[in-house]
């Protein structure tokens, strides 16, 4: 029996963490690449961070974060009506920390390969932040963007330490495809497991296929 | 008039310089390495100096005294560099239009025609400059800078790319329009023929130090006695 609901659920975490991944990180990639600061360094230290650090520690610092034993949960819990560990929009920020690597690496590679020069003529023409960034650096940086978009989304329909740990197992709520092929292997149900497998392997070959083919110049030059 | 008195290092290299350019031209000759670029990348605000005040007519763009420093696109400076950098994905006519944003589109459209009519590129308005020659985007980069109507103009060797025909033709052309238009503009070249073409004013820099500032025939007789020699 296929379980519909745990890949809607998967498919909408991915997606609303992936358009919430590419708010943060297209302004967060362009300030560590043409900012000067000297603190952008340690904020591409900070940004960097979810890659090494287990996902399950996450997990475990965000149940902490989030849950009732913190003021800044319980503040969370007072507004909201309920805490946002365990809950759909507590996986929301989990998958978002926890993805924010595999958006922000590929823009900022995009938008450091820009030739420096078309920056410095757009500066001159008038161009502010805001506009160089959308009229230049991300039509020029498309295939990055479309790279983070398809890396954060199938990042996320993968995850699964910081799931258990931060959202448990409540069907409906948090209980993705990863906890549900979990569940069917620890229950022998190799069969089902093997469905969910396949599932998830044709959402990744999927992804990467609109990586390869989507991202592919239309003849000329391309940045 | 352009008042310049700057100090800046970049590595190794020491560029320092006080002087003013009172003349509508000004044509900055120097061998590659003398800090010609660099100077202008100063003048247009995409560095800033370590100390130093640079004045266009009375504004003040760049004061390090004060903290004062106005940004590339406030300072009505425009510069056209050796790369035309046009900006790929925009055809002819958006990249001519891309400092025009203040101006309504019914506008924006008549300044675009007559800045490409002004550089000879009215049949490539609908070109991506990847479809360019090398002398076609040298001159739409050149209607692009002039487009907002700066009030300084900087070249940096922009003709290199360009025949000597059409080069010769378009330079007096464009000696016209900035005439009118009362634009003072400051040419950047290693060729000692762009020099005394425009009949300008010329700095001689030198391993980032002025050497001379005058009429060109002033300026550069120790440079024609040079190629004379080597003739």
């Amino acid at each position: 029996m296929m379980d519909w609901q745990a890949l809607i659920l998967t498919l909408k975490l991915a997606t609303v963490t992936t358009a919430i991944l590419l708010v943060i990180a297209i302004p967060l990639s362009a300030l560590l690449v043409l900012g000067r600061s000297r603190w952008l360094a340690a904020l591409e230290a900070l940004a960097a961070l979810p890659l090494v650090l287990p996902p399950t520690v996450l997990g475990f610092f965000l149940l902490v974060l989030l849950g009732l034993r913190t003021p800044v949960g319980r503040g969370i819990a007072a507004i909201l009506g309920h805490p946002l560990a365990f809950s759909f929009e507590g996986l929301v920020i989990g998958s978002v920390i926890y993805s924010l690597p595999f958006a922000v690496q590929p823009i900022v590679a995009g938008f450091a390969a820009i030739d420096s020069s078309l920056v410095d003529a757009a500066r001159l023409l008038g161009a502010n932040p805001i506009r160089l960034v959308f009229s230049l650096l991300v039509p020029l940086a498309r295939r990055s963007l479309l790279a983070a978009a398809v890396l954060g989304f199938l990042h996320t329909v993968g995850e699964f330490g910081v799931v258990l740990m931060l959202g448990g197992d409540i069907p409906g709520a948090t209980r993705t495809l990863s906890i549900v092929l979990y569940n069917q292997v620890e229950n022998f149900d190799y069969a089902a497991a093997n469905r969910t497998a396949a599932i998830l392997l044709g959402l990744s070959i999927l992804a990467l296929g609109a990586i390869y083919i989507g991202g592919r110049p239309r003849g000329g030059r391309n940045a | 008039m352009l008042e310049i008195a700057l100090d800046a290092r970049r590595g190794h290299f020491h560029l320092r310089l006080e002087c003013r350019f009172v003349s509508e031209w000004t044509v900055i000759f120097g061998p590659s390495g003398a800090g010609k670029s660099t100077l202008l990348r100063l003048l247009a605000g995409l560095d800033r100096p370590d100390h130093g005040r640079i004045s266009l007519d009375e504004d003040v763009l760049t004061d390090t005294a004060r903290g004062f420093h106005v940004r590339p696109g406030r300072r009505h400076t425009a510069l056209v560099a050796q790369q035309p950098a046009l900006f790929p994905h925009l055809n002819v006519s958006a990249n001519v239009a891309y400092g025009l944003s203040g101006l309504d589109a019914r506008s924006r459209q008549v300044r675009v025609e007559e800045m490409l009519e002004l550089v000879d590129a009215k049949n490539l308005a609908d070109r991506r400059p990847s479809d360019l020659s090398g002398g076609e985007a040298q001159r739409i980069a050149l209607a692009r800078a002039l487009a907002p109507l700066p009030r300084l103009l900087l070249l940096d060797e922009p003709f290199s790319a360009l025949d000597g025909i059409a080069s010769d033709s378009l330079l007096s052309r464009l000696q016209r329009w900035i005439s009118e238009h009362r634009i003072q503009t400051v040419l950047v070249t290693h060729d000692a023929t762009d020099a005394f073409a425009t009949g300008a004013e010329v700095a001689l820099l030198r391993e980032g130090r002025l050497d001379a500032l005058g009429p060109a025939a002033q300026a550069l007789a120790s440079e024609r006695e040079r190629i004379i020699a080597r003739l």
